[in-house]
């Protein structure tokens, strides 16, 4: 299975060309002088100055990443938590309905959360702001985390735990101490993909935010709506820039932190 | 009693924010417009037994009669399916092709496909406007290259929705077929072909069938997103493009009228719910197989 034939090789090349020439033409297109975004003008970095120097732009990403922080941060807690009830918990009543909540946000179209959750607040009488995305955030992103950790809870070896429970440890310490450690890549992982989600969320945002909040990716869409714009190029280079850094460096330390919590796994296995 | 509050704290959280929302979609969607703040009648003010006695499925029963929603939703379906297929299409081969790779290549070309994943998924769908515009960069380089003589129309068309959907979905595709096919044992298809199978044969009776919870599972994961998909209808679509998730956002934002965007809610949601119980019937079953 190692063969690669030539058409093997041809649907790769134009998968990923596919894949990456219009994030390219984005990128480039950013350094252009000219306003029209499509005829290149010569080189500059124009386009950076005015965005750095936009204080709408500047709030918008400011509101942003205080949303996303919050959140991916609550919903890595409320999601290793429902992870674990759901893998280790045994049963108890309206176990059906709670995975049946966990994975139903998943495959939910946005509209239909942003929607729901809107209606929710404004029933309550919950002023629309900040608060409002950080919740509605937490909601969906917390599910995705839920998944990512129990999938690990469902692979590692269950008789550490029991071996620590058995040494006298409460039920607290043996997951602090012992399941904790050994899930904390995939919690990790679980983390950053509740920050991307969050980073990333129009539609949902749009709906639960109010005239006080508007986040980065409301107000790239307000702007991309009358057209291409050089700014919205150069906000989208700095972004798909950050992304690249992250996912490199994320999966490089993923791997190291794989690596070193199996190596600990097999010697505690060994010892125990 | 640490037990209890593991389990009550996220339980009811998702009560609160997903399930009782829902609740609350389906109420005002059986309620009345209304000119006031919250722009619908009744409320839970009106006492909750006058409340209840007040709801009707008169929004249900509108959206029956007027066409515009009948042909969102039709249109909905015909856009998600056509492009679900597209995206088989184009990421079938290129995941066929990853799993036959040397497998010290097979890191880097996994980081290539989730690389876009993580990217904003409104920066990826903006990226097309540039290049599928009247004077945008394909246009350009077909003229250039003379296969064309007049730019074509391709932004603002359902063409240019399908592309738009294939592009960000395709790692949804790849990934579960992948993964499908890296488990697929070699020797099987080494098997059929000593025994005189030919290799497209081979193909078709053995990687196939045995990709085929990967390939089911991919579909669902474009499919189901790509039915209330508001984004890409928005802002690569035309006025002729007509998308569930675009009528719903349009009926509450720009006419304000609630109960009947709520109605269009449950509706896509009812429709939804066979595709989503198939995706986890198919989980399930791989997740026992694996066991």
């Amino acid at each position: 299975m190692t063969r690669l034939s030539p058409f093997n090789v041809v649907s790769l090349t134009l998968g990923f060309v596919f894949l990456y020439v219009p994030m390219l033409i984005l990128i480039i297109y950013s350094f252009n002088e000219s306003k029209l975004v499509t005829v290149w003008a010569g080189f500059s970095t124009k386009w950076y100055g005015e965005l750095l120097s936009n204080d709408a732009f500047l709030d918008a990403a400011w509101v942003t990443l205080r949303v996303a922080v919050i959140s991916s941060t609550i919903a890595t807690v409320l999601g290793t938590m429902a992870a674990y009830v759901l893998v280790r918990g045994g049963r108890f009543f309206g176990r059906t309905l709670f995975s049946g909540m966990i994975y139903a946000p998943l495959v939910m179209p946005e509209v239909i959360t942003g929607l729901s959750l809107l209606l929710l607040f404004i029933g309550i009488g919950l002023d629309r702001g900040v608060l409002t995305i950080v919740l509605a955030h937490t909601t969906f992103s917390m599910c995705f985390v839920s998944v990512v950790v129990s999938s690990r809870l469902m692979t590692f070896d269950r008789s550490l735990e029991e071996a620590a429970l058995d040494l006298g440890a409460s039920a607290f310490d043996a997951f602090r101490l012992v399941t904790l450690p050994i899930i904390a890549p995939a919690v990790i992982s679980g983390w950053l993909l509740a920050f991307t989600l969050s980073l990333d969320d129009l539609v949902i945002a749009s709906f639960t935010s109010g005239p006080s909040a508007t986040t980065l990716p409301m107000k790239i869409w307000s702007s991309v709506r009358l057209g291409v714009s050089p700014e919205i190029n150069a906000l989208s280079t700095i972004l798909i820039g950050l992304v690249t850094v992250g996912v490199i460096a994320a999966s490089l330390g993923s791997k190291q932190a794989a690596l070193r919590a199996k190596r600990d796994e097999q010697t505690a296995a060994r010892t125990a | 009693m640490r037990r209890a509050v593991l389990i009550s704290v996220p339980y009811v959280w998702l009560l609160a924010l997903f399930l009782i929302p829902f609740a609350v979609v389906f109420k005002i969607s059986l309620s009345d417009i209304a000119l006031a703040i919250p722009p619908y009648t009744p409320t839970a003010k009106d006492g909750i037994w006058t409340m209840l006695t007040q709801l009707d499925f008169e929004n249900f029963v509108f959206l029956t009669e007027d066409d515009l929603y009948w042909k969102a939703y039709v249109s909905s379906l015909r856009i998600a399916v056509i492009s679900t297929i597209l995206t088989l299409i184009v990421g079938y081969p290129m995941a066929y092709a990853m799993a036959r790779a040397p497998s010290e290549w097979r890191p880097t070309l996994l980081m290539l496909v989730i690389l876009p994943f993580w990217t904003s998924f409104l920066i990826r769908v903006y990226a097309w406007v540039g290049i599928l515009s009247g004077e945008g960069f394909l246009n350009q380089f077909l003229l250039w290259t003379g296969v064309i003589s007049d730019p074509l129309t391709i932004l603002n068309t359902n063409t240019a929705v399908y592309i738009g959907i294939v592009y960000t979905y395709l790692p949804f595709m790849i990934l579960p077929i992948y993964s499908a096919l890296d488990r697929l044992d070699g020797s099987l298809i080494e098997a059929a072909e000593d025994l005189g199978c030919s290799r497209i044969k081979a193909f078709w009776l053995i990687t196939i069938p045995l990709s085929k919870n990967g390939i089911i599972a991919g579909c669902f994961l474009v499919f189901i997103p790509a039915l209330g998909e508001f984004v890409i209808p928005s802002l690569l679509g035309g006025s002729g493009t007509l998308m569930i998730g675009k009528v719903l956002f349009e009926e509450f934002f720009s006419n304000r009228d609630w109960p009947v965007a709520s109605a269009v809610a449950v509706i896509l949601l009812l429709i939804l719910i066979i595709p989503i119980v198939l995706f986890q019937r198919n989980e399930q079953r791989q997740a026992e197989a694996e066991q």
